[in-house]
């Protein structure tokens, strides 16, 4: 098993990053605060919108206008980013902090060779000369699976599948022994045959080199199959964390339970049809004064309405933590619902 | 959760051991002492796919077929290499000189028509008119160039700085753009022209407008805003690429993220530009040259040429100013053909 330290590799606290537009401030992330620690695989879940994507941008410093990181701070190995100066900044990205975007086919330069792309990643960083990094290039594209690797460096990115594509993806974001692998839905664009391929090549390049992950990602199925802890996210907050089985086993958050149960089940009746959460994410411009998911839970409660629940220690279980009101009752309030539901289809 | 990932684990034993690599560095670092198969069997992902056939060459091969599809843009080109050959190696190529010492000999063959010896007939003075055209041509053709290379050197540089950094960069280059753009081109090109010797109130030298390299700077100075307007409007929308983000992700710098990523995605519209504008800036030329500014006789230019034989429309002499005349006409012709070729040929959205 991959070694965790204690110490944390990254700890991110009371994040807030807003975005100006013309009709006031959005607050794409409002006080989120994780860790992540050495050679540890941290997802981030939530549905579109939920500020997954703009906490990971803001690991990298790579938020940029309208948006600014209003508050909080960012710590990589005792290193404040936040603040950091770009220069600085720029040494970090790529080297010890590396990021693999969702969609291989934008991510890739049309007009470069896929070869030279990840040499170019490692002239940033380990390499002064242009052959050595070539050839490491074609090793790392080896690495990844990808046949035949010294003719495929020669090819452009058109000439990839989109699977080879984010193996290449894959081995430019490796190519430095980055400390933090930041994987933006890095599966989202593919087949889900080939999803299981990347996700595997992705873990294996993880395990060699002991990095931590950051997984963003909607996908359920990819976090239980990767995942050691999970963070779920909703309206830039974060609304429940806890180990992999805290989340889809013991999950205190209606939100989450909603997610997972909208989730099509191998043993599910296939006449019904798949459970939903009712409405729509609130505006990220105006917040309910309350706790967010408010308007769309079906455990709402008149108290929900007006204060927001701050992340509190939900069960027994170290670090399970759920902001909700009615965490403890939740068991017994779905129970509740599950009985009344089967009375009525009755 | 060890249960979950057993093969994962035994992944990482098989290539902890394969790694028998000084402290630091592992299989991803150390290229040299694991093979592919040590650290990961790629056998496994052999599923998707991948042709077997061999790889498809550089998108610039594939460039020059479509380019060869179009017919005229490569008659156009043919005649321009033949051409612009024998105009480059003028004085080896013709047995007489463009300006030689007024002998009896050679003021006997004054006013000859087109003959086997004299293909564009002599003029007034006995000089072969040819050779004089070729002469002229060479000039031509450099200014052509130099114009081009000029102007999109500044072009470039305006257009993917205002396009890159967006903003008051932004702002400030491009109106400075649109004031170049306003200014009476051919009145400013006139007087610059005109002035032997403008050292721009002493401030610095300024090479002479009669001369060569002063008439591709002055050109260049005000042919550069289109290229800078195409290089700006391309970098915006591709600045805005994924492809750019993980160049930032992957700790590129601003000038490098331009010079590795964008450039080379604008090289199309760049090349299709300094096509058109090799044409444009040597009817400039002639122009100005026919105007009495510019290249000054008794060096040879198209448009002093055409120029001095202005007097001769109407007369038996004709043949002197039809011939330089229908030169610039074709080369002018055939750039402009090359540069729809190129435009077709790089055409991105174009099949196959």
């Amino acid at each position: 098993m991959v070694t965790a330290t204690d110490a944390p590799l990254l700890s991110v606290s009371d994040l807030r990053v807003e975005f100006g537009t013309h009709d006031g401030s959005v607050q794409a992330v409002n006080g989120v605060s994780l860790t992540v620690r050495r050679g540890e695989t941290l997802a981030i879940v939530g549905e579109s919108g939920s500020g997954k994507t703009v906490t990971a941008l803001s690991i990298m410093g790579l938020v940029e206008r309208p948006g600014s990181i209003v508050g909080g701070e960012i710590v990589l190995e005792g290193t404040a980013l936040t603040g950091l100066p770009e220069k600085a900044y720029r040494k970090l990205r790529g080297g010890d902090v590396a990021m693999i975007f969702q969609d291989p086919l934008s991510s890739l330069n049309p007009a470069f060779r896929v070869g030279d792309q990840i040499a170019e990643a490692l002239l940033q960083h380990t390499y002064d000369k242009k052959d050595a990094a070539r050839r490491h290039a074609t090793h790392l594209l080896e690495l990844v699976g990808i046949p035949q690797a010294g003719d495929r460096a020669r090819d452009y990115p058109h000439q990839f599948s989109g699977g080879m594509r984010q193996r290449a993806m894959i081995a430019m974001a490796m190519a430095n022994r980055p400390k933090l692998l930041i994987a933006d839905e890095p599966t989202t664009a593919l087949d889900v045959t080939i999803q299981a391929q990347v996700l595997e090549v992705l873990r294996a390049a993880q395990a060699e080199t002991n990095a931590a992950m950051l997984l963003i990602t909607h996908d359920l199925g990819i976090v239980a199959g990767i995942a050691d802890r999970v963070v779920v996210m909703y309206a830039g907050r974060i609304v429940e964390e806890g180990t992999l089985d805290d989340i889809f086993y013991r999950s205190r958050h209606p939100y989450t339970l909603g997610l997972l149960g909208s989730l099509p089940r191998l043993d599910s009746d296939r006449r019904r049809p798949l459970t939903t959460i009712p409405g729509t994410p609130p505006s990220l411009l105006r917040l309910p004064p309350g706790c967010a998911l408010a308007p769309r839970c079906a455990y709402v409660e008149d108290r929900c309405r007006a204060e927001r629940p701050e992340l509190e220690v939900a069960d027994a279980s170290a670090g399970h933590r759920s902001a909700c009101f009615r965490a403890a009752e939740l068991d017994d309030l779905r129970a509740l619902a599950a009985a009344n539901g089967a009375e009525g289809s009755a | 959760m060890s249960d979950r990932r057993p093969e994962f684990e035994h992944r990482v034993r098989e290539s902890g051991t394969g790694t028998a690599s000084p402290a630091g560095t592992s299989a991803l670092l150390d290229a040299a002492v694991v093979t592919a198969d040590e650290s990961f069997d790629h056998t496994e992902f052999d599923d998707e796919g991948v042709s077997t056939a061999p790889p498809v060459g550089s998108s610039w091969r594939l460039v020059g077929r479509r380019f060869v599809r179009h017919k005229i843009a490569v008659a156009s080109l043919i005649i321009l290499l033949v051409v612009g050959g024998l105009a480059a190696f003028a004085s080896v190529v013709s047995p007489y000189d463009f300006n030689p010492p007024l002998t009896s000999d050679v003021l006997d063959d004054a006013r000859q028509p087109p003959s086997w010896e004299h293909p564009f007939g002599t003029d007034k003075l006995g000089r072969d008119q040819l050779t004089r055209v070729l002469h002229a041509l060479q000039k031509s053709l450099l200014i052509g160039l130099g114009v081009a290379v000029v102007s999109v050197v500044i072009g470039v540089l305006i257009g993917s700085m205002a396009g890159f950094y967006g903003g008051l960069t932004d702002s400030a280059l491009m109106r400075f753009t649109d004031l170049v753009l306003v200014v009476p081109e051919l009145a400013v090109l006139l007087i610059v022209a005109k002035n032997p010797d403008p050292s721009f109130f002493g401030l610095f030298e300024f090479p002479p407008a009669t001369e060569v390299p002063g008439m591709i700077l002055i050109l260049a100075a005000l042919g550069w805003m289109a290229i800078a307007r195409i290089v700006r409007g391309e970098f915006l929308s591709l600045r805005e690429k994924e492809y750019v983000e993980a160049a930032r992700a992957a700790g590129a710098s601003g000038p490098r993220i331009i010079w590795r990523h964008l450039l080379p995605n604008t090289v199309g519209p760049i090349v299709v530009f300094a096509t058109l504008e090799v044409g444009a800036a040597i009817l400039a030329e002639a122009t100005l040259s026919f105007l009495g500014a510019g290249i000054q006789l008794p060096e040879v230019s198209l448009g002093n040429l055409i120029s001095d034989a202005e007097s001769t429309v109407g007369t038996d002499l004709a043949y002197l100013i039809i011939f330089p005349g229908l030169t610039l006409f074709l080369i002018v012709l055939c750039v402009n053909f090359v540069g729809d070729g190129l435009r077709d040929a790089l055409d991105p959205k174009a099949t196959s």
